[in-house]
């Protein structure tokens, strides 16, 4: 027995597995005696007749391969076998041949020509089952065979046999690799094949043998995008990250636009700040070079087949398998443009209810994709939220991806929940916890205090490790500005008694070296202690004491000299070389003598230089050069066979490659022609500089996405002119259809006979008439006045000013919007830069805006004059803060009822602030504090000076989630604190839209039942006019009017900001001034507060 | 993409390899357990790990360590989920994935294995199609088999591999044809110390049995579709028809699946069904603390709730507890430190509470923190976001199918901060 189990555990290693196979082994008496004989008894059965001896011998025998166990010396016994009858002696037989083959290659040839007569077997499952077997045997000699066996297969009638053959392409490959060119050859066939079953196979053979032909791709991309949603998912991942790589090699980089001005374009926050007047002029400078920056760069336009992987690829988010989620996710993030990435956010969140295992792929992803985009994922943030339960890997990857997410909107949350981590029983975690607040203090200036005072009270706490981490972190924050914190320093100074852990107690150490000046009487004390008890410190701490003598020295020599000689004597006889040759280099530097250097001169400056504070980043950070998703990008180091991922090419390579000639015999299917040409078309069109469909739409989402994040309206006035003459050439279509519809209109209610109508069909044909002027028609004075908004239009803000002013100038607000579609036209007809250098920086600047001011020209059309805008006289202010209570500080606030243009989904606030004290107030900023849940604010841009007796105004965009609760907010001063609070009228939680009689009524009808509120009222006789409904409800509600057959009844349409739902308002007017209210609105408790205020409006 | 695979039990003991390009010794494992030893926990071990000339890739499942050796660069979540599946496998033909069960049917799982991968590539991992080919081992089949001495590798071909829906096998008969559905709802939620939420979500799946002759074609439909907010799919739905039409339409495999897994809009409100009111403090003098834990209903809908269970982690130093219930049990275990109180039916007249002491090693310092409380709960008959299954409708086929949809909600990662 024990020679024998000897003998097993050499070969095999483990002894315990090796005797449960003896125990296991019924026949294992008889093979005591001799080790090679061991086996003799399967043997005989496997030379027995009978199928169903072989088959319990194999069993047995594939039971030893399964544990590790050596079964090579069955062999010739086993391969005589190959050609059983019996199915499952067959398969089990290959399971061994597969295994051995490689270790017995001249017998292994013996079963080779068993193969190859099941290679020319009828059935197509059988001659797939020998090829696979066949390609699976690593002896070199039968090379020749497989590759006849491969060259056949994949030209064989059933896609299943080819995809085993392009399955034996990367065994033959690592086998031999000098068949390369022969392999490619069939690979690009295989890659022709257009059935899914093949298509995942073959690409991941691709990736094997010959991932640089990129080439081979051109004509099957199409056809790759088309199928990808039918291959089974494995394929799919090998597919889609494939067409990644090919994806940046062949288009261009739909950011590229926004990634140049970022570099260049902070004029925004200058411009926040700055007063207009001043720096007009350079302003304009800045312009020009910009506008000369656009009209050399090409506008960039999606290739359709980029747009096509992108569509294609969409669905498999919603697939099960992890690994597929993970590879369009990273396929948006390498190749999407900006705006569209954001989809995979939603899935990549959903994962992280899956197997630990996938969280922490996924999550080390998230971690790198918070990096670069951290809007993405902010909705989400609670999802991040860590449970005591989550295990520390997780937790700590969680709580990375909490830091990078944190912002000043959300930092107070993030903070909160901080806290609870801190308490932990997890104590690497709770170290975690504490690095992650240093870095979110060190990111957020407006929460250092805090989160210092709370580190602060940490060293009071009583694990020892937690006091050290929070040292270590202190010292860095305190870095950035010690003059405010000497207090902190001192107590750190103190916890030198207590703390134990080398590296808190060297931090501690190196931060009372560092700002000795700041605690001139504590640091030659702190040096005294240490001097006692240097002997015993650990070699950092050691260290540490060197420097804080020698600093101290240099400062104040009087009281330190010989402490500090002290010091430096015990470090000469030290252990450790390293703290040796430190005191002796401290030593000739800092203590005068004869033949000392001219260094020493010059010690002051060498230990008391100014350190840079240290930036605390995040380890993720950078890592998104690698390939998301891969197996290089989680290391962070790149692993053997991957692939980089190319940078966008400057030019994109001609498209034409990817066009696939559909010759006429070949017998595709009517509908697939159909297809492929769909895609070809808008190619063709492309190179005439007008753009196909997908293109336009494309340039719709991207300017459309101009509303996630501040940085948008540099993005969109980046997107090139284009993207402008392609919305330019879209609002003219729009326009001219609007116009037809109008004219349809016109005849209908002609025969109606109504005046009202009339007059806005003379309007109209006037503005068409304008269209079909040229730019050069326009007046001097429309042109001059354009020019002045022009230059202020860039922002919402400003925007507003000019509102504002339009009514103190007695011009009607219809002017303004006519000029502006002008303006529009202007672009169109002759945009050529170089004719007219005024007009372009200022279109480019508009383009911006465009969107929405065309929204407010289609209402302009329709509406009668008094409500297409409110006269800023007519808006309403509430105040804010009142004098007394803000100590001189009163700010009002209104609802300007513009788009706020960085997030549409917010209500634009203007804010007026009017300083009545006799001293000037700084740094006006607002904190937000105690948001309803949902709730966003987007603040105001700091206001920095504020003179006595000024005032000013600011807009900021407050998300109200449709709720009329009030958003309490902090505005904060230099020196003090308001809490302050926003409440909406509910008319202001609403945005107009232009609807027309049919779509009001249908959409009337969609609103029945619970969702109408109808109420009856008595109308004053001096309102009774149409004038005066239209007046008020539009005063009460941020709504627009919608044309009316009936002239007693009025009409209102609108939609709620945030989440779209529509708000209708009709209001009929009978008999004696009695008339009818109705609401319909899908968010029932809007409707009854809508109808409540308008009530009120129409009654008072 | 995937070298080798080697099981390995939370002893440390290899007790199977397989091996889909040429042989790598088990020695590589080393790093593994190096790294085991490391993150004490099983389940902090990395599951990728970097080794001179190999990466390893494993999962933990059923105290089953599978651990998987690469070579070259492949999508690590590839490979993660490609080692679930051969779990999900496992535990689909034997009805437990434990180190017993894998023992006992080594040759099957050989076979398995075999099947599942080619050249590290996936090959086969649709359970319909491995049942083709390689039998489960029922107990019927296991006395007949070592009667005659067959085994369990099919005879017939794997015709499911050739047809465009690989996910059902040909040919199924059934006597009695039935569809169940069962839409299971779980509540993750994080309640703080005063009882308000900090964070609520609702995650569901709807798991299927069919059992249907023929090849039907399914259409489910719901009542409130538009509750659904983030949706994945058993691949067999037709994802264009859920685009448009919001209905499931799909060939259903044979057996049990997952048909959806889904989440409910963030924006709904989560209803928490109970509310814990908990008062756990450890004092500052002598070594002891007091427990006092209530639970009461709170959003029931009217039903009752069931198999509650609190699960408490213990700080290290509580030596033992002392402890009464009023209702159910509670059990201490001592090594992990984990105090589970078994509730069972939340009666709303009599509210179940645990009260009692818990002894400390004296001289240890106060924990920081109390230990956070995790729940367990059922709600039978009742989907807790108000999805309702509105229809089942069958073509392709002629007779007329059981079907039955029933409603469970489940507590999930549910956890009171106190």
């Amino acid at each position: 027995m024990s020679a024998s189990s000897a003998f097993n555990e050499e070969k095999m290693g483990s002894s315990s597995v090796g005797e449960a196979e003896y125990a296991y082994d019924p026949v294992s008496g008889k093979i005591f005696s001799s080790d090679y004989n061991r086996h003799d008894d399967l043997k005989e059965m496997l030379d027995s007749n009978k199928d169903s001896l072989k088959l319990e011998a194999m069993k047995r025998i594939v039971a030893m391969i399964a544990r590790g166990k050596n079964a090579s010396d069955l062999f010739p016994a086993v391969v005589k076998n190959v050609a059983c009858k019996n199915i499952e002696v067959k398969k089990l037989v290959y399971v061994y041949l597969v295994r051995y083959a490689e270790e017995q290659q001249d017998l292994a040839l013996l079963s080779i020509s068993t193969f190859q007569r099941g290679l020319k077997d009828p059935n197509q499952l059988i001659r797939a089952s020998a090829l696979r077997v066949l390609s699976s045997i690593r002896v070199t000699i039968i090379v020749p065979i497989m590759m006849l066996a491969i060259k056949e297969a994949a030209s064989d009638m059933s896609p299943y046999v080819r995809k085993t053959a392009a399955h034996a392409i990367p065994k033959l490959y690592s086998l031999d690799p000098e068949q390369k060119d022969q392999l490619i050859e069939v690979i690009e066939k295989l890659l022709a094949d257009k059935t899914t079953l093949v298509a995942g196979s073959v690409v991941m053979a691709f990736e094997e043998v010959c991932p640089e032909r990129i080439d081979l791709i051109h004509k099957n991309y199409r056809k790759l995008c088309n199928l990808l949603i039918d291959v089974e998912e494995w394929g799919q991942v090998v597919i889609i990250n494939m067409l990644t790589r090919y994806a940046r090699t062949q288009f261009l980089n739909p950011n590229l636009n926004e990634s140049l001005l970022e570099d260049g374009g902070s004029g925004d926050k200058t411009f926040y700040g700055s007063d207009e007047d001043e720096d007009d002029d350079e302003k304009e400078n800045k312009e020009k070079a910009e506008a000369a920056a656009l009209a050399k760069r090409k506008p960039y336009v999606m290739d359709p087949d980029h747009r096509l992987l992108l569509r294609n690829t969409k669905p498999l988010l919603q697939s099960r398998n992890a690994a597929v989620v993970m590879a369009v996710a990273q396929l948006y993030f390498h190749l999407a443009p900006k705006a569209e990435v954001g989809v995979i956010a939603k899935a990549l969140v959903r994962l992280l209810r899956s197997h630990s295992e996938v969280q922490f792929v996924v999550l080390q992803n998230v971690a790198t994709m918070t990096i670069r985009r951290r809007g993405m994922f902010e909705p989400y943030l609670k999802s991040f939220y860590i449970r005591s339960t989550d295990p520390t890997l997780i937790k700590i990857l969680k709580l990375e991806v909490l830091t990078n997410l944190a912002n000043e909107t959300n930092i107070s949350t993030i903070l909160r929940e901080f806290q609870t981590y801190i308490k932990s029983m997890d104590k690497d975690f709770v170290a975690a916890t504490i690095q992650a607040i240093g870095r979110c203090a060190t990111n957020i200036g407006e929460v250092r205090d805090t989160c210092l005072n709370g580190l602060v009270q940490l060293l009071s706490n009583r694990d020892e490790l937690v006091v050290a981490e929070s040292v270590v972190v202190i010292k860095k924050l305190l870095q950035m500005q010690p003059e405010k914190h000497s207090d902190i320093i001192k107590h750190m100074a103190k916890l030198t008694d207590n703390i134990q852990v080398p590296m808190a107690r060297a931090s501690i150490l190196w931060l009372i070296g560092e700002y000795c000046e700041h605690v001139p009487k504590i640091a030659p004390d702190v040096l005294r202690k240490m001097a006692k008890s240097f002997t015993y410190e650990e070699d950092i701490v050691k260290l540490q004491i060197l420097n804080l003598a020698a600093k101290l020295y240099l400062t104040n020599s009087k009281q330190t000299k010989l402490l500090t000689q002290y010091v430096l004597n015990l470090a000469k006889y030290d252990q450790n070389y390293d703290i040796r040759d430190r005191a002796r280099f401290i030593r000739q530097l800092i203590v005068p003598t004869e033949k000392s250097g001219a260094l020493s001169k010059y010690a002051k400056k060498l230990f008391l230089a100014l350190k840079p504070a240290p930036v605390l980043e995040s380890p993720f950070k950078d890592r998104d050069h690698f390939q998301l998703g891969s197996l290089s990008h989680l290391l962070n180091a790149k692993a053997g066979g991957y692939q980089e991922l190319p940078d966008w090419p400057e030019a994109a390579p001609d498209p034409s490659v990817r066009n696939v000639e559909v010759p006429e015999w070949t017998k595709c299917s009517s509908r697939e022609k159909r297809k492929e040409k769909k895609v070809e078309k808008p190619f063709y069109s492309d190179s005439e500089g007008e753009s196909g469909p997908t293109e336009s739409a494309d340039s719709e989402t991207n300017s459309a996405s101009a509303s996630d994040s501040a940085s948008d309206s540099e993005q969109s006035r980046s997107s090139s002119e284009s993207e402008e003459s392609d919305e330019g050439s879209e609002s003219e279509e729009e326009k001219e259809n609007k116009n037809k519809k109008k004219v349809v209109k016109k005849a209908v209610k002609e025969s109606e006979s109504e005046q009202s109508s009339e007059e806005e069909n003379r309007k109209l044909e006037k503005k068409i008439k304008q269209q079909e002027k040229d730019s050069e028609t326009v007046s001097d004075d429309e042109e001059s006045d354009s020019e002045s908004s022009q230059s202020t239009s860039e922002d919402s803000e400003s925007e507003a000013e000019v509102k504002k002013k339009a009514p103190v100038s007695r011009t009607p607000p219809k002017p303004v919007k006519k000029e502006k579609k002008e303006m529009s036209l202007l672009d169109l007809d002759d945009f050529e830069p170089a004719t007219s250098p005024q007009v372009t920086p200022i279109s480019t600047l508009l383009s911006n805006s465009l969107v929405t001011d065309l929204e407010g020209l289609s209402l302009s059309d329709s509406v009668l004059a008094p409500s297409t805008i409110t006269p800023s006289g007519t808006l309403k202010s509430y105040e804010l803060l009142h004098r007394i209570t803000g100590e001189g500080l009163s700010v009002e606030y209104c609802f300007g009822r513009q788009p706020f243009s960085p997030d549409a989904n917010m209500v634009a606030v203007q804010l007026q602030f009017t300083n009545n004290s006799t001293s000037e107030t700084k740094n006006l900023h607002m904190k937000d504090v105690k948001l309803q849940s949902g709730m966003r604010v987007k603040e105001f841009p700091e206001i920095e000076l504020l003179p006595a007796g000024d005032t000013a105004s600011a807009v900021m965009g407050i998300d109200f989630c449709d709720s009329t609760q009030a958003a309490n907010l902090q505005l904060c001063t230099s020196t003090r604190k308001f809490f302050v609070s926003i409440q909406p009228p509910v008319g202001e939680l609403m945005r107009p839209v232009f609807l027309t009689e049919n779509e009001f009524k249908r959409e009337q009808g969609q609103l029945m039942g619970m969702n109408e509120l109808t109420e009856k009222l008595i109308l004053d006789a001096k309102y009774r006019n149409e004038h005066a409904i239209v007046q008020r409800v539009t005063t009460a509600a941020h709504l627009s009017r919608v044309p009316c057959g009936s002239d007693n009844e009025c009409r209102f349409a609108g939609r709620t900001v945030t989440s779209g739902s529509l708000v209708l308002v009709t209001v009929a007017t009978g008999e004696e001034g009695v008339a009818q209210l109705t609401v319909n609105c899908e968010k029932m408790v809007i409707g009854t507060m809508l109808v409540k205020d308008i009530l009120l409006a129409l009654t008072q | 993409m995937i070298h080798s695979l080697f099981l390995i039990n939370h002893t440390g003991d290899i007790f199977l390899e397989k091996h889909w390009k040429s042989v790598i010794s088990r020695s590589v494992c080393d790093y593994f357990f190096e790294a085991k030893e490391k993150a004490e926990d099983p389940e902090n071990v990395p599951p990728v790990l970097y080794t001179p000339h190999h990466y390893l890739v494993s999962i933990y499942r059923g105290k089953l360590f599978f651990l998987s050796v690469i070579q070259t660069e492949v999508s690590p979540l590839f490979v993660i989920e490609f080692l679930h599946r051969v779990a999900d496998i496992f535990q689909d033909y034997f009805g437990e994935c434990s180190e017993a069960v894998i023992k006992d049917n080594v040759v099957i799982v050989y076979a398995l294995l075999e099947e599942m991968l080619d050249n590290g590539f996936p090959l086969a991992t649709e359970s319909n199609v491995l049942k083709e080919m390689i039998r489960p081992p029922t107990i019927l089949r296991s006395v007949v088999n070592t009667l005659t001495g067959g085994s369990n590798v099919g005879d017939t071909l794997p015709a499911g591999q050739l047809s465009n829906i690989p996910w059902r096998r040909a040919g199924v008969k059934y006597t009695n044809n039935e569809a169940y559905f069962d839409v299971i709802e779980e509540i993750d939620a994080i309640v703080d110390k005063s009882g308000t939420t900090v964070f609520a979500e609702i995650q569901g799946v709807i798991e299927a049995c069919v059992r249907l002759t023929g090849m039907p074609d399914l259409t489910l439909s719901f009542m409130n579709p538009r509750l659904l907010d983030d949706v994945s799919f058993h691949p067999c739905v037709r994802f264009k028809r859920w685009e448009s039409e919001r209905v499931l339409s799909f060939i259903p495999p044979d057996g049990n699946f997952r048909l959806m897994s889904y989440h409910v809009s963030s924006q709904n409100l989560v209803a928490i069904p109970v509310y814990v009111k908990q008062n756990i403090s450890f004092l500052e003098t002598g070594a002891c603390g007091r427990l006092d834990i209530t639970i009461g209903p709170k959003q029931t809908m009217g039903k009752m709730v069931e198999g509650l269970k609190v699960t408490i982690h213990m700080p290290k130093m509580v030596l033992s507890v002392n402890l009464t219930a009023t209702q159910g049990t509670h059990t201490y275990d001592l090594t992990a430190k984990v105090l589970v109180w078994d509730v069972g039916k939340l009666n709303p007249q009599k509210l179940p509470n645990l009260r009692g002491s818990l002894s400390m090693q004296s001289g240890a310092p106060k924990p920081e923190d109390n230990p956070s409380i995790n729940m367990d709960l059922k709600i039978q008959q009742l989907a807790i976001s108000g999805l309702k299954v509105s229809r089942l409708d069958m073509h392709g086929e002629k007779y007329k199918p059981f079907k039955g949809v029933k409603y469970l909600t489940k507590a999930g990662k549910f956890q009171v901060r106190t």
